[in-house]
C-alpha cells in the first residue's frame, strides 16, 4: 500500500521535472501527454488508496528524517487517512482533467511546456499539503503551492498586469503565512512535536489562552490562502493567469487549503468556540461580500472568481461552527462544479479571442452547444437545485447554520445562495442567450476541440452525481472527524424548500432580466452600482494606504539609510584602510639611515610589550600565590 | 668605593646607548660601521664583567667569538663599501635609495 | 681603591671617545677617537682579570680592525668634512637610550637575580691565558674552528671583493699570457703617469 501512497505523491513531481527539460524548447505535444498520463497514475493510486481507505485502514509511512536537531524532530512522514485522501481524489480528479484541457487550451502558446512543467510542480506541492502528517510538512506543501501559483499566475510574464497580479498573490499569502508561523512556532514552544497525532493528543493540556492564540494565528494563515477578507484582493486578480491555472487553483485546490488546515486542525477548534463562531461570522460576511461584488462585474472570470470566494465563505460557515465533514463535502462538490465553469469560461474566451466582457457575447449558444450545456449545468449545480450536488452539500450548511441557532448567519447565507443562483445565470445569459450582440465586435467564435469537451465532461458527472454519496461520504469521514448533531429534524423539510425557493428565484429573475442581453446604461450611474463595480473600493484603499506609504518608505531608506549610511560605512572602512597605507608608505623610501630608526623604534616597542607582559604576569602569578 | 657588577652594566648601557645613536644618526657608511663596533664593544664590557663577578669563564669566551666575528665582519663590510664606491662614487646614505617600496 | 678609580678614570674616557666617534663631522677625528676607545676598553679587561681578552682586543680591534678602517678612510678620501644632513637629533638620542636601557633590562635580569650557576668556574690558581685555552680547545672546540672557517670566508670576500682584475686567474694561465698581461698593464700605467 505504501507504493501507492509515493505514486500517488511522486508522480507530478517526476511529470513537473520532465517536463522541465523541455522548458526552453518549442511546444512538443509529448510534454502535455506525458504529464497528463503521469497525473491519471497519480489518481488511480489515489482511487486505489480511497478502497483500501474505506475498509477502514489508514497508510502511515515516515519516508525519511528532515531535522533531528536535539529536541526539534521533524521527518517527511505521510499519512493518507479519511481526510487527507478525500483531498487527493479531488486533486487528482481535477488535476487530470485540467492537464488534458490545457494541451488543447494552450496549443498556440510558446511556453506550453513550461507551463506543464509549472502545473505539475503545483499538483505536486498540494499533494504534499493534504498527505503530510505533521504541520512543517503541510507548510512546506503550502509556501509550495504559493510558490507555483505565483509561477502560474504571471506566466505570461511579459504582460505587467500579470506580473503585478503575481506578485500580489504571493505577498498577500506571505503575510498570512507569517501568522500561520506564528502559530505553528507556538505549537511547538508549547508541545515540543509538531505531529498532527502528538500535537491533537496534547492540545487540550495547554492553557485556554494559547490554545485561541494559535488558533487565531492559524486561521490567519488560512485566510490568505483561501481569500477571506481583508486578503481577498488577490483571487481577483489572479484571473491574470490562463484559464486552466484559474481551475485548478482558484477553484479547486490551492484556495481550499485554508479550508483543509481549518478541518485538519479540528481538535484545535473545538476547544475554542468563540474562534470558530468569529470564522464562521467572517465566512457569512465575505459570503455575501463576494456575490454581491459579482452582481455586476463585467468579467466573465471575475464573476466566477467571486463566486469562488463566496463559496470559500459557506465552507468557513460550516467549519467554524464545528461541522467539519459539511465543510469537506461541500469543498468536494464545488471543487467540481466551479473547475467546469471556469474551464467552461476557458472555451468561451477562446472562442471570443481572449474577450472577456459578457457585454459582448451572447447568443453563443448555436455556436458552442457543447460549452453551453455544461456551464450551465454548472450553474445550476452551483445554485443548488436538486439532484445536482450544490443542492445536497449547501443545504447542510444553512441546516448547520440553522440548528446551531445563528439565525443571522443563516439569513446571510439564505440571501446569498439567492444571489449566487442570480449571478450564475446572469452570466449564463448574457454570455449564450439573446441576440448575437458579439458581431458588432467581428469575433467569429468556434467550439473548443472535442477532446478538451471529453475531457470536462468527467467533471460534469461528477458536478451530478456527487450528492448522491452523501452518505457513503459520512460514514467514511467521520471516523476520523467529528460529526455533527442536527436539532433540526422537525424543520428539515422546511428549510430545504426555503433554500431551494430563493434559487429558483434567483434564477428565474435573472433569466427574465436578462433575456433580452444586458440592462441599461443607465444603471451605471446608480451609487450602489459605482461601489459594487470597484469593488468596495477596496483596491484603491489598498494602494492608498498600504502600497503607496510602503513605496515611499522604500525610497527614503534607500536614499537615506542605505547610500548615505550603510555605503558610506563600507566606504569609510575601505577608505581608512588605504589611508593607512598610503601614510606609512612613506616607512619605504630606501633611506637606510631612516630604516634604522624604524629598527630601534620596533625593537623599542617590542621590548616594551615584553617586560610589561612578564611585569603583569608576574603581578599575577605573585598575586594569585 | 666598591665596584659592582651594576657598575659594570651602567656602563655598558651607556657605551651602547651611545653605539645606537650613532647608528641612527649617522649618514655617512663608514661611519655607520664605526657606531656598530662601539655596540659589539659595550657587550663584551658587560660579558667581561659577568664572567668576572660570576666566576664562570663563559662570558669571556663568548666575548672572544664577538670579536672574532666582529673582525671578519668589517673586512666584509668593507669589502662591500669599496664596491659600491667603485660603481656609485658616493657613500652618502641619503643618496642611496635604490630600495625603495 | 685603586680598582675604584681605574674605573672611573676609564670610563670617562672611553665615554668621551665614543661620544667623539659619534658626535663629530670629521671623520678622521672620529676614527682616532675610535682607536683610543678600543684601547682604553681593553684597560676594562685587565681590570676584569680577563688578561688574554685584554691583549686581543688591542691586537684584533685596535691594531687589524682600526688599521683596516684608516685603509678604508685612505680609500674613500674621506679626510675632508663630511656633511650630513640632520634630522631630529633629540628624538634619536631619547630612542636609543630608552632601547639600551630596556635590552641591558631584559637580557640581564637573570643574572643580577642570583639564579644561575657556573659552567666552567674560575679557578684563580691558574693563569688566566692558560685557563682560557684550557677551556677554548676542550669545550668550545667547534665554535673555534667554525670561527676559523668564517674568517677564511672573510678574507677570501675582502679580497675578491676589493681586488682589481679579479675576473683573470693567475695561477690557470700559461707563461706567455701572464707576460702579455703585465705589459698591457705597463703600457696603461705609463700612459697614466704622462698624464
Amino acid at each position: 500500500m505504501e507504493v501507492y501512497l509515493y505514486i500517488a505523491l511522486f508522480a507530478p513531481l517526476v511529470g513537473s521535472l520532465f517536463a522541465a527539460l523541455f522548458g526552453a524548447t518549442p511546444k512538443t505535444y509529448i510534454t502535455g501527454i506525458v504529464t497528463s498520463g503521469l497525473l491519471f497514475t497519480s489518481f488511480v493510486s489515489s482511487a486505489i488508496l480511497l478502497s483500501y481507505v474505506m475498509s477502514g485502514h489508514t497508510v502511515h509511512v515516515e519516508l525519511m528524517t528532515w531535522m533531528a536537531t536535539g529536541d526539534l524532530y521533524i521527518p517527511f512522514g505521510f499519512v493518507v487517512d479519511q481526510v487527507s485522501v478525500t483531498m487527493m481524489m479531488v486533486v487528482t480528479i481535477v488535476s487530470t482533467v485540467v492537464h488534458v484541457y490545457s494541451i488543447g487550451y494552450m496549443d498556440h502558446d510558446k511556453g506550453f511546456n513550461r507551463f506543464f512543467s509549472y502545473l505539475s510542480a503545483f499538483v505536486f506541492s498540494m499533494m504534499v499539503l493534504v498527505m503530510s502528517d505533521n504541520f512543517a510538512g503541510l507548510f512546506i506543501g503550502w509556501e509550495g503551492v504559493g510558490l507555483c501559483s505565483w509561477l502560474l499566475i504571471g506566466f505570461w510574464y511579459h504582460k505587467e498586469s500579470a506580473t503585478w497580479a503575481a506578485n500580489e498573490a504571493f505577498i498577500m499569502n506571505r503575510i498570512a503565512d507569517l501568522a500561520m508561523l506564528i502559530g505553528i512556532f507556538m505549537m511547538y514552544w508549547n508541545l515540543g512535536s509538531l505531529q498532527y497525532d502528538v500535537v491533537f493528543a496534547n492540545i487540550g493540556n495547554l492553557p485556554m489562552h494559547i490554545i485561541t492564540w494559535i488558533g487565531i494565528f492559524l486561521f490567519i494563515g488560512a485566510m490568505g490562502k483561501s481569500a477571506q477578507f481583508p486578503l481577498h484582493t488577490w483571487l481577483a486578480d489572479a484571473m491574470e493567469g490562463p484559464t486552466p491555472v484559474s481551475a485548478l487553483i482558484h477553484a479547486a485546490t490551492m484556495v481550499t487549503a485554508g479550508v483543509y488546515l481549518v478541518i485538519r486542525a479540528n481538535p484545535i477548534y473545538d476547544l475554542i468556540p468563540e474562534v470558530g463562531y468569529f470564522i464562521a461570522s467572517l465566512g457569512a460576511f465575505v459570503a455575501m461580500f463576494a456575490a454581491t461584488m459579482a452582481l455586476v462585474n463585467r468579467d466573465m472570470k471575475r464573476i466566477i472568481a467571486y463566486s469562488t470566494l463566496s463559496q470559500l465563505g459557506y465552507m468557513f460557515v460550516a467549519a467554524g461552527l464545528g461541522a467539519y465533514w459539511v465543510a469537506l463535502f461541500h469543498l468536494m462538490a464545488h471543487a467540481f462544479f466551479k473547475a467546469l465553469l471556469f474551464l467552461g469560461a476557458g472555451n468561451v474566451m477562446h472562442a471570443m479571442s481572449d474577450e472577456l466582457d459578457p457585454v459582448k457575447m451572447g447568443g453563443l449558444y448555436k455556436a458552442m452547444k457543447g460549452t453551453a450545456i455544461l456551464m450551465i449545468l454548472a450553474s445550476v449545480a452551483l445554485a443548488g437545485i436538486w439532484p445536482l450536488a450544490g443542492f445536497f452539500s449547501k443545504d447542510k450548511i444553512l441546516e448547520v447554520a440553522f440548528s446551531s441557532e445563528h439565525y443571522i448567519l443563516w439569513g446571510t447565507l439564505w440571501i446569498t445562495a439567492g444571489l449566487t443562483a442570480f449571478y450564475s445565470f446572469r452570466l449564463i445569459m448574457l454570455a449564450f442567450f439573446g441576440e448575437e450582440r458579439y458581431k458588432n465586435f467581428g469575433f467569429h467564435p468556434h467550439e473548443a476541440y472535442p477532446y478538451m469537451l471529453i475531457a470536462m465532461s468527467p467533471l460534469a458527472v461528477l458536478a451530478v452525481i456527487a450528492g448522491w454519496f452523501e452518505h457513503d461520504f459520512i460514514r467514511l469521514v467521520t471516523t476520523l472527524l467529528p460529526g455533527y448533531e442536527f436539532h433540526t429534524h422537525h424543520v428539515e423539510a422546511i428549510l430545504i424548500a426555503v433554500t431551494s425557493l430563493i434559487a429558483l428565484t434567483g434564477i428565474i429573475s435573472a433569466i427574465l432580466m436578462y433575456k433580452k442581453g444586458p440592462l441599461d446604461t443607465k444603471w451605471e450611474n446608480n451609487i450602489c452600482y459605482k461601489i459594487l463595480i470597484n469593488q468596495y473600493f477596496i483596491p484603491k484603499i489598498y494602494d492608498e494606504v498600504f502600497s503607496k506609504p510602503y513605496l515611499k518608505l522604500s525610497k527614503l531608506a534607500w536614499k537615506e539609510i542605505d547610500l548615505k549610511i550603510v555605503d558610506a560605512t563600507v566606504d569609510g572602512i575601505a577608505n581608512m584602510i588605504y589611508q593607512t597605507g598610503e601614510k606609512t608608505h612613506t616607512m619605504q623610501n630606501g633611506n637606510l639611515s631612516s630604516m634604522l630608526r624604524w629598527m630601534v623604534i620596533g625593537l623599542v616597542v617590542l621590548l616594551v610589550l615584553a617586560v610589561a607582559f612578564t611585569a603583569g604576569y608576574n603581578a599575577v602569578n605573585l598575586q594569585a600565590m | 668605593m666598591e665596584i659592582t657588577l651594576t657598575h659594570y652594566l651602567v656602563l655598558s648601557t651607556l657605551l651602547f646607548a651611545i653605539g645606537l645613536i650613532g647608528v641612527m644618526r649617522r649618514k655617512n657608511l663608514l661611519m655607520l660601521f664605526f657606531a656598530t663596533e662601539i655596540l659589539l664593544n659595550s657587550v663584551n664590557i658587560g660579558m667581561a664583567a659577568i664572567s668576572h663577578y660570576r666566576g664562570d669563564y663563559t662570558g669571556q669566551m663568548f666575548a672572544f667569538f664577538i670579536i672574532a666575528i666582529a673582525a671578519s665582519e668589517v673586512a666584509v663590510g668593507l669589502g662591500l663599501l669599496i664596491v659600491w664606491y667603485k660603481r656609485t662614487g658616493k657613500i652618502d646614505l641619503d643618496q642611496m635609495t635604490s630600495m625603495r617600496g | 681603591m685603586f680598582e675604584a678609580i681605574a674605573f672611573y678614570l676609564f670610563a670617562a674616557l672611553t665615554i668621551v671617545m665614543f661620544t667623539i666617534t659619534v658626535m663629530t663631522s670629521q671623520a678622521l677625528y672620529a676614527l682616532t677617537a675610535m682607536a683610543a676607545g678600543m684601547i682604553f676598553i681593553s684597560a676594562f679587561f685587565f681590570i676584569l682579570g680577563a688578561d688574554f681578552l685584554g691583549a686581543i682586543q688591542i691586537i684584533v680591534y685596535t691594531g687589524a680592525v682600526m688599521a683596516l678602517y684608516a685603509f678604508g678612510m685612505m680609500f674613500f678620501d674621506t679626510t675632508r668634512n663630511v656633511i650630513e644632513k640632520r634630522s631630529n637629533p633629540r628624538f634619536v638620542v631619547v630612542l636609543g637610550g630608552l632601547a639600551a636601557v630596556l635590552v641591558v633590562f631584559i637580557v640581564l635580569a637573570p643574572i643580577v637575580t642570583n639564579n644561575l650557576e657556573a659552567h666552567y668556574p674560575i679557578d684563580l690558581a691558574v693563569g688566566n691565558t692558560q685557563a682560557i685555552g684550557m677551556v677554548l680547545f676542550t669545550k668550545y672546540l667547534v665554535p673555534f674552528e667554525l670561527a676559523a672557517v668564517m674568517l677564511l670566508v672573510a678574507m677570501v670576500a675582502g679580497i675578491v671583493l676589493a681586488g682589481k682584475k679579479m675576473d683573470k686567474s693567475l695561477t690557470l694561465m700559461a707563461e706567455e699570457e701572464i707576460a702579455l698581461l703585465h705589459a698591457s698593464t705597463a703600457n696603461e700605467t705609463t700612459e697614466e703617469g704622462v698624464h
